[in-house]
């Protein structure tokens, strides 16, 4: 917490401490490179140097406003600090294991964060994949469809586990690179 | 919904589309095949990256990005070679420049109110005393900030049915080719002095006004805009297609109003050069008055100019795609990057439109591997 209040101010720079505080807390998925980097561009959208990022400021990067899941990701973004936004991106570091990126899907998915998936989640995530694209009906038969082939029902509450089990073999491609200049 | 927007027969000068400028494969993502499992839809990874990606860093953000130059005030030797500068570009530059804008403004003044107020019968000479004097005042403020410009090509002449579009990265563009050409300009309607110079002086070489905001003006701008070209001894019209100010790095997406006037189109390229001051106005955190302050305490601002090679229409091409031919000529002379967004980005959100593409290939890729089997 020490130097967070100083490091919302856009002009100063980031200590060794800091980066290593920062470091810390995103597991050493980011190198001090990275972290530098990811600073600048943290005050770059924290325009007037706040300290966090608000929702409007997400809103304003148009690739980030236009993603068919940007409101559900606010809502796990919107007010960061700088450690905490490192440590959202850290499951983008190519270094950080397939679990991790895993539950951060699941928590994507876990809109109430009770650690539990209901059928009414994963038709809500779907409802934003899709759009109008889809009517509420083929959503639901789908996803009845897809879980039953999977041995799960429409009752079936999906917990970290599953989630787990799930993408066991999948090829999750997740991953961001952070430029170093 | 898009054939509807071309079709239309009024100059579009606010709301393009920007599914018309990317390209149509922009998706990294092959659709995948095979049947539909649970994992596959339950895999929003693509649409995660995608969002973590754009929070890391995004095109539109760095068009609008200030590099200031490179400090070289770094080491014990340099410093107080820097500190001397500081106190010869303020205590002497600035205040020289300042005396040389004021001489420029009383020489300028004292002879645009005569010939504005006595040569009201004389139409003809009127207008040029004016475009005369129009390219002394934008002298003296080049003067003013010790401006270093090359300009290269054949210098802009005036006729009818042609129309000049440059990149834009400051007001400063407009005064730097003014100070050579009397252009009509169409720019944003500024608050404050710089309003009050557009709605006197710049009235009289023609340039047109506009509000970003307001929606009737676009139609006055279109109907201004055909009648000034039709015009055989109207000064020639200059537009920045961009609609705004962008870092000289890159540029945005040039609007087509001005590529659907069937008129010749001459590109103009303009590359700053950042040794001294970097010549970007950032509009949102400074105002004119500051940016000029800016560049007046600097050593000079150094600036290439190229007049390049008259376009027009080719066959079979939409007004879309010449702009978009033209930009590519403007970028590649004046080195700078292309990117698919529309400037106006600045102060509006994208139109839903775009998600909506997103979501139906994804809501078609669902449906069509639900049925393999």
């Amino acid at each position: 917490m020490l130097g967070l209040k100083k490091m919302g101010n856009a002009s100063s720079t980031l200590t060794q401490y800091d980066i290593e505080e920062v470091q810390e807390h995103c597991n050493n998925l980011f190198s001090q490179q990275e972290i530098v980097s990811l600073y600048q561009r943290f005050c770059q959208l924290d325009r007037n140097a706040k300290g966090f990022i608000s929702a409007d400021e997400f809103l304003s990067v148009p690739e980030f406003a236009m993603n068919p899941l940007s409101q559900r990701l606010l809502k796990m973004v919107d007010g960061l600090n700088f450690k905490d936004f490192v440590a959202f991106l850290s499951a983008f570091s190519a270094k950080a294991s397939i679990s991790q990126k895993i539950e951060l899907i699941f928590k994507v998915y876990d809109s109430d964060c009770n650690g539990k998936v209901t059928f009414n989640d994963m038709v809500e995530v779907l409802r934003d994949l899709a759009g109008s694209f889809m009517s509420d009906q083929q959503r639901e038969e789908v996803l009845s469809q897809v879980l039953r082939e999977a041995g799960y029902t429409k009752e079936s509450v999906l917990l970290l586990d599953d989630f787990i089990k799930v993408f066991e073999h999948a090829n999750l491609r997740m991953e961001v690179e952070v430029s170093v200049d | 919904m898009s054939k509807l927007k071309a079709s239309s027969s009024e100059l579009d000068l606010d709301r393009p589309n920007i599914e018309d400028y990317l390209p149509s494969g922009s998706s990294i993502h092959e659709p995948p095949h095979g049947k539909l499992r649970l994992r596959d839809l339950l895999d929003i990874s693509p649409t995660l990256t995608e969002a973590a990606g754009a929070i890391v860093d995004d095109s539109f953000t760095r068009c609008f990005k200030s590099i200031p130059p490179e400090p070289w005030n770094w080491n014990i030797y340099l410093f107080p070679l820097w500190c001397m500068g500081v106190l010869v570009r303020y205590l002497i530059l600035f205040p020289l420049r300042v005396i040389v804008l004021t001489v420029g403004w009383i020489i300028f003044l004292s002879c645009y109110i005569p010939v504005h107020l006595l040569l009201k019968g004389h139409d003809k000479l009127r207008k040029k005393l004016e475009r005369c004097l129009v390219e002394l005042i934008c002298s003296f403020f080049v003067a003013s900030w010790t401006g270093v410009v090359k300009y290269h090509g054949p210098r802009p002449s005036i006729r009818p049915k042609q129309v000049f579009v440059a990149n834009h990265t400051s007001m400063i563009d407009f005064i730097i080719l003014e100070q050579m050409t009397a252009f009509a300009v169409i720019m944003q309607k500024h608050p404050g002095w710089v309003g009050l110079l557009q709605s006197t002086i710049l009235e009289s070489v023609g340039c047109i006004w506009f509000n970003r905001s307001e929606a009737k003006d676009r139609g006055i701008v279109a109907r201004k805009l055909r009648e000034h070209v039709e015009g055989a001894d109207n000064n020639p019209l200059l537009i920045f297609p961009e609609g705004t100010c962008v870092n000289n790095h890159y540029t945005v997406m040039f609007k087509k109003g001005a590529f659907e006037l069937g008129s010749t189109v001459c590109p103009i390229a303009i590359k700053y050069n950042k040794i001294f001051v970097d010549a970007f106005w950032n509009s949102r955190k400074q105002s004119f008055t500051m940016h000029l302050l800016q560049l007046m305490t600097s050593w000079a601002v150094v600036c290439d100019v190229w007049y390049l090679e008259p376009q027009n229409l080719k066959p079979g091409e939409t007004p879309i795609e010449f702009a978009e031919r033209v930009r590519d000529i403007i970028s590649v002379r004046a080195g700078l990057k292309k990117v698919p967004w529309d400037g106006y980005l600045k102060y509006s959100r994208p139109s839903p439109k775009h998600r909506e593409r997103k979501q139906q290939s994804f809501a078609e890729s669902v449906l069509r591997r639900l049925e393999e089997k």
